[in-house]
This record gives structure tokens, C-alpha cells and sequence, in this order.
């Protein structure tokens, strides 16, 4: 066969328990959305588009988090249907928000927001996709920033990897010569526990980081937690700041539970 | 003609809305025997796990309810806690709320109406094969959408889960200047809205009126975003602390899912058409002429005329982000501190889909103790499921693909958020083989 006649590469978009946030990072591509589309066949995508082709894709790019029965089963069928598996998203790559249920009576939540406690199937937990089928790839955030989702197509169809840095969100900070809210206004801030990706954003708000993009590599949670109680923040809303959009991630879980125990 | 035998028009997964659901619809001969919208979103519980979280991470969390519209979300949050609180806001911080809202106004409507919708008008399955016969329509939209987001992205930090809006202002104001900076772009978004409404106009429409109750905020001086009275064209007029008082969600048999309804009435309607409606003359100038000019008047009583409603609201956000920028000056102080107390309290505010109500109970601490969120699609679905009884039975004689493909743009025509409406909904999780 001809190169000109070489198919283009297939994308499917699968939707777990999620916010949609994340896939809608791809329509808000606007400048780049067009050409996204004529470099790959937009495959699978409910979100965008009525018309739905079968697998296997090249790239299944997977938000959400698992946290009922069918959907444990349904991403074992969609593993086995994409060869680049993505996750993208805190509830994909950490089980998100929802996830504050892992520590809690799933049964009581249910009959706090249900009046018919029955009709609900749900797990206990609320866990990343890895946790259920090997990943290709995690983007992190919530929302993920969407030129590292452009980058990261990118350099999957090149072949390369992809240049999506895991320093943490003071190195941001410095980059974009923002003043240290924490030095300098006793700010509590979780960016030197946090990985990049947010350009630094809250900081340069003048608020203190929320941990949204989840921990960096290796991250001293340790210090960042006598760093806040040295700010004055009590072990309960410690926890709290830990026990966000990237809960269930093992460094954020672990120091979020050191801080209950003391 | 007379149609015999059962037909089903089924749709496993919606596409072009935002979450999961699916369609059944029955028809035993020329009768429609049966309507389910389903929903198979998961749930995630956000009622139970606010409680005990600070009133100052509401807003960041409510907002990952939906990531089409968390501006809606937390507005409906902040504006909650600062009633429950006794907050007031300096009238400077209540501008750049408006000028917020219309951003996301902008920015989801333009969604809807381009990428979402006008594809089933046109007969394309989605905006990239619309594209590739009108790039230069397609290309505008999506610079639409990107002023809409540009304003989000000043005030917010960035256009999905923005980090600015906080208890008692804003973590961070722009200045005038940066506010100005958004002028040119927004002179030449309200021409590109004119454009819209003529050319959604230009549309062809079902035809197919109902005899809605229309339910939205009113407000003595403005179209409403924040603030403002919940009428109806029944006579419905109250305070946003009334309003579990007057609906109420009900089970109904072969649903699984619950059903907001008017007690004493049933089912309503929220939304572009129901704030268009009960708000035209709040409208400005430009929009009413807008409207007026392709024939749209008081009340639109055809669902699939929705879109044209839409563009008519996108040129409402432009002439008032317009207006706010002209009104705007940086206040002194960017948001007001507020003291742990407790308190209840509720709001109501307009998102992009219809009204958005949240109550919370407060502690001495400031930490939830109960969170109620009744988003608008929850409140919109059984009307779509009435919509669809009555529409399913003009559709009886035609070929089940196109009758399909005519039932899903009805129910685009709310712009469902199947992802906000999830969180609350009664649900059975099911899954069919066509979609994985």
C-alpha cells in the first residue's frame, strides 16, 4: 500500500466516573482541535460525536475512575481494544474527588444522597485505572492541562516520549518569578509536594496550591506537614489539604492518614 | 397510514451531551408505550462527602461536579455560604461575577449551538464532519468559544475547575486594564453572535410546541445570572429559601431515576427558553432586536427553537461583559474575610443548562453539615421524557433511523449534563453490548 493510502491512526475517549472536564480539554483545544482531527480518526468520542467505529484504536484515551461492578469489567474490555493506553485526569490516574468514599461507609453515603438505597450499585472504593489494567501513560491533573494532552498525542504517534515534567509546582513558581506565598505571606501551599503542569496558578492567584495535579516524583510530605503545622494549621485541616482531588494517590493517602493518627 | 406491530427506538449511548445515558423509547403500533431517558452515569456521592469539609473549599469542590459548567457551580456555592453567613460583597466583586458568568456563558453556549447540536440539524454526526463542509462557520465558533474562555481564564485562572472565586470575593481581581484588554475581542464576539442568531435561525424546525411551565430567576433590572426571584408563567414567585417548599422529586413508576416536579403540577422547564421567556424585556437592546429581527418572540414554546434562544443569550453575554468592563474598576480589597459561624443558607443561579439550586447547613467551625445540589438536568428530565411522549408519536410512521436520530435531537435540545445530574439521581447502573 501507498503512504497516501496509510489509514490514520484511531482515538477512542472513554468515560468513567468523572466530571467530563478533562475530555472537554480537547474541544477547548480550539486552535488545535481542527488539526487533531485531520492528523487521527476521531474513532469513539460520545462526548463529540454520534458516530461510533469499533477497535481496536491506536490511542484510548480513559477519564474517570472505577467505582462500580460493570465498569471494573468494561475497562478490561477497553484495555484489550487499545494499544497505547492514556489515562488523563485525577480520577483516572488517582480515583478523584469521589474518592473520599474509600475512607468512609459507602452504604451511609448511598442513603445520605438516595432515598432508595437499593437501586444503587456501587463499589466501597473508588480507584485509579491502574489499579485494574496496565497504563501506557498517566496525565495528571484536574483538569489536565490540555497542551500536555496535545503534547502527549503527539509524541505517542511519533513514537517519542513525551515531555510532561514531574518537578513539583515550585519549580513553576520560580519560572514565572512568583513571590513564595508561604515565605512571604505564611500562605499555606502544597506546591513543593505537587507536580507541575498548572503553570503555577494558584500561587500567582494568591492563594496556595490544592495539590490538583497530585504528588511529584518522590515528594517530603513529612516536611510539608510540619511546614503547615508551623503555619498553624491544625492535624485535621492538614489532612483536609492532603485528602483533595488526588486523595487516594499513596503519598497524599499515606500523610493524610499519619495526620488523623496523631 | 396505519402503523402496526412494536417498534423500539433505542439509543445505548447518548452522544453529544455531557455524561452517560441512554434512550428507550416503545411504540406499540401509533402509540408510545413507554419513554425512559436512562441514566447509567455513576454515582459520586458529593452531598455526603462535603460534610465536614470548610466552607472555603466548596467552590473548588462543587465545581468538579461538571466540567462543562463549574463557574455555575460555584456560584450556587458561594452565593449559598455568603447567605448562610450574613457575607455582603463589595458591588465591584458583584460585577466581576457577572462578567465570570458570562464568560462560561459564552463559552458552553457556543458549544452547544455549534459542536453539540446544530450537527443534527445539518445532518452530520458530529462538528469535524460538519468542518470539512463548513470550515470557515466551524472556525469561527471555535474563536467564539475561545473569547468566552478567555474571560474565564482572566478571572479564573483557566477555563475548566477555574481557582479564583472564593467566600467573599475573589482570591485575585484583575485590574481595569487587564479587564479592558478584553474589548477588541469581545467587539468582534458580539458581530460573531448576531451572526449566530441569523444563521441558527436559518435552521429547520420540527414542528412541535408544548405547553411548558417555564421556571427561572427574575431580577427587578437585569437579564438574571446571581440574583433574582424563581418565577414561573404559572405564577410561581419566590425567594430561593422557599424553593424546597415548592418542588419536589419524585419516584415515578418504570423510571429509576428521580423526577424534579412543581409540587401540585409536575413537570417544568429550565433554561434558555424559560429565562428568555420570562426575562425578554430584561434583555438589552441589542439582543431584543437580535431576537426580534428573525421572529423570535415571547413565549418559544418549540424545544428544537432552543438553539436560536442560545445565540440570543450569547449575544446577552457579550453586550453585558461590554457593559461590565465599561462599569468595572478594581475594588480595594479582593474579598472580604469571613469568620467561622453557623448558618444555613440557599441560592439559586442561572447555569448555562437552567437554574442550579445548593443549600448548606454550616457549623461553628465553618464545616458542612448538610449539602443539598439540585443541578438542572435532574430538574429538566422529566420534562424531556414528556417531550418525547408526545414527539415519539408524530415520528410512529417513519423509517426507526431517522426517528432515532429526531428523538436524540430533542433531547439535545436541553443540552443535558448527564454528569451533573448523576450526583443525586436514583439510578440502576446498566450497561447494553453496543458501546464499551
Amino acid at each position: 500500500m501507498s503512504s497516501k493510502s496509510k489509514p490514520k491512526p484511531k482515538i477512542g475517549v472513554f468515560k468513567f466516573a468523572s466530571c467530563d472536564g478533562c475530555q472537554l480539554s480537547l474541544l477547548d483545544a480550539e486552535d488545535e482541535l481542527l488539526g487533531v482531527a485531520g492528523a487521527v480518526e476521531i474513532a469513539y468520542f460520545p462526548e463529540a460525536t454520534r458516530a461510533m467505529s469499533k477497535g481496536p484504536y491506536d490511542i484510548g484515551l480513559v477519564e474517570g475512575s472505577i467505582t462500580t461492578y460493570q465498569d471494573a469489567q468494561r475497562i478490561q474490555e477497553v484495555r484489550r481494544q487499545c494499544k497505547t493506553l492514556i489515562t488523563i485526569g485525577a480520577c483516572a490516574t488517582a480515583g478523584g474527588i469521589q474518592a473520599l468514599r474509600n475512607w468512609k461507609d459507602v452504604d451511609e453515603f448511598i442513603r445520605v444522597v438516595y432515598a432508595t438505597p437499593q437501586f444503587i450499585s456501587t463499589l466501597k472504593l473508588s480507584t485509579p485505572i491502574a489499579e485494574h489494567v496496565p497504563v501506557d501513560f498517566e496525565l495528571r491533573g484536574c483538569p489536565i492541562n490540555k497542551y500536555q494532552l496535545i503534547e502527549l498525542i503527539t509524541a505517542t504517534l511519533a513514537g517519542r516520549k513525551p515531555n510532561v515534567p514531574t518537578y513539583s509546582v515550585c519549580i513553576e513558581c520560580k519560572r514565572k518569578s512568583n513571590v513564595c506565598i508561604t515565605v512571604a505571606k505564611g500562605v499555606p501551599c502544597l506546591g513543593p509536594v505537587t507536580q507541575a503542569g498548572c503553570g503555577a496558578l494558584c500561587p500567582g492567584y494568591d492563594r496556595g496550591c490544592y495539590g490538583c495535579y497530585g504528588p511529584m516524583e518522590t515528594p517530603n510530605t513529612a516536611s510539608m506537614t510540619s511546614q503547615f503545622r508551623i503555619l498553624g494549621q491544625a492535624d485535621s485541616q492538614v489532612a483536609r489539604a492532603f485528602r483533595g482531588f488526588n486523595a487516594w494517590a499513596w503519598q497524599f493517602r499515606k500523610a493524610s492518614e499519619e495526620c488523623e493518627r496523631t | 397510514m396505519t402503523v402496526h406491530g412494536t417498534r423500539t427506538i433505542r439509543v445505548d449511548t447518548l452522544a453529544r451531551v455531557e455524561g452517560e445515558g441512554s434512550l428507550y423509547i416503545k411504540l406499540v403500533g401509533e402509540r408510545v408505550a413507554d419513554v425512559k431517558l436512562k441514566i447509567y452515569e455513576p454515582p459520586r456521592f458529593f452531598e455526603a462527602f462535603l460534610r465536614g469539609r470548610h466552607f472555603s473549599e466548596v467552590a473548588d469542590i462543587t465545581a468538579r461536579i461538571c466540567g462543562i459548567c463549574p463557574i455555575a457551580y460555584q456560584m450556587s456555592a458561594i452565593h449559598a455560604i455568603e447567605r448562610a453567613l450574613g457575607v455582603r460583597i463589595d458591588p465591584r466583586v458583584r460585577l466581576l461575577r457577572r462578567l465570570f458568568y458570562c464568560g462560561e456563558w459564552i463559552e458552553s453556549h457556543t458549544l452547544h449551538v455549534y459542536m453539540l447540536h446544530a450537527p443534527d440539524f445539518l445532518g452530520y454526526q458530529d462538528v469535524i464532519a460538519m468542518a470539512a463542509d463548513h470550515r470557515a462557520v466551524v472556525e469561527k465558533a471555535l474563536r467564539l468559544k475561545k473569547v468566552g474562555n478567555r474571560i474565564v481564564q482572566l478571572l479564573g485562572g483557566r477555563e475548566i475547575h477555574p481557582i479564583s472565586a472564593a467566600v467573599g470575593g475573589f482570591y485575585k481581581t484583575p485590574t481595569k486594564q487587564q479587564v479592558r484588554d478584553l474589548v477588541a475581542d469581545l467587539e468582534w464576539a458580539l458581530e460573531a453572535s448576531l451572526e449566530t442568531v441569523r444563521w441558527t435561525a436559518g435552521l429547520k424546525f420540527p414542528d412541535f410546541e408544548q405547553d411548558y411551565e417555564f421556571v427561572a430567576l427574575r431580577h427587578p433590572d437585569e437579564y438574571p445570572f446571581n440574583e433574582g426571584r424563581l418565577v414561573s408563567n404559572r405564577g410561581l414567585d419566590i425567594d430561593a429559601a422557599e424553593y424546597e417548599d415548592h418542588f419536589a422529586e419524585l419516584h415515578v413508576k418504570h423510571s429509576n431515576a428521580l423526577h424534579s416536579v412543581v409540587r401540585g403540577r409536575g413537570s417544568y422547564l429550565v433554561g434558555p427558553l424559560a429565562r428568555f421567556n420570562l426575562n425578554f424585556d430584561k434583555l438589552p437592546e441589542v439582543a431584543c432586536q437580535a431576537a426580534l429581527d428573525v421572529g423570535l418572540q415571547p413565549p418559544v414554546k418549540n424545544i428544537f427553537r432552543s438553539i436560536v434562544v442560545r445565540a440570543v443569550e450569547i449575544v446577552f453575554a457579550c453586550a453585558e461583559a461590554l457593559r461590565v468592563i465599561r462599569e468595572y474598576d478594581a475594588p480595594a480589597v479582593s474579598r472580604v474575610e469571613v469568620p467561622n459561624r453557623i448558618g444555613v443558607g440557599q441560592a439559586i443561579t442561572e447555569a448555562p443548562r437552567g437554574i442550579l439550586y445548593h443549600r448548606y447547613a454550616l457549623d461553628e467551625n465553618g464545616l458542612i453539615v448538610t449539602a443539598k445540589i439540585v443541578p438542572p438536568t435532574s430538574q429538566n428530565q422529566k420534562r424531556i421524557e414528556d417531550d418525547l411522549r408526545e414527539y415519539a408519536a408524530q415520528l410512529v410512521a417513519w423509517p426507526l433511523e431517522e426517528a432515532t436520530w429526531k428523538c436524540e435531537q430533542a433531547v439535545r435540545s436541553y443540552d443535558p449534563c448527564i454528569s451533573c445530574a448523576t450526583h443525586f439521581l436514583k439510578l440502576v447502573v446498566e450497561r447494553t453490548d453496543a458501546g464499551i
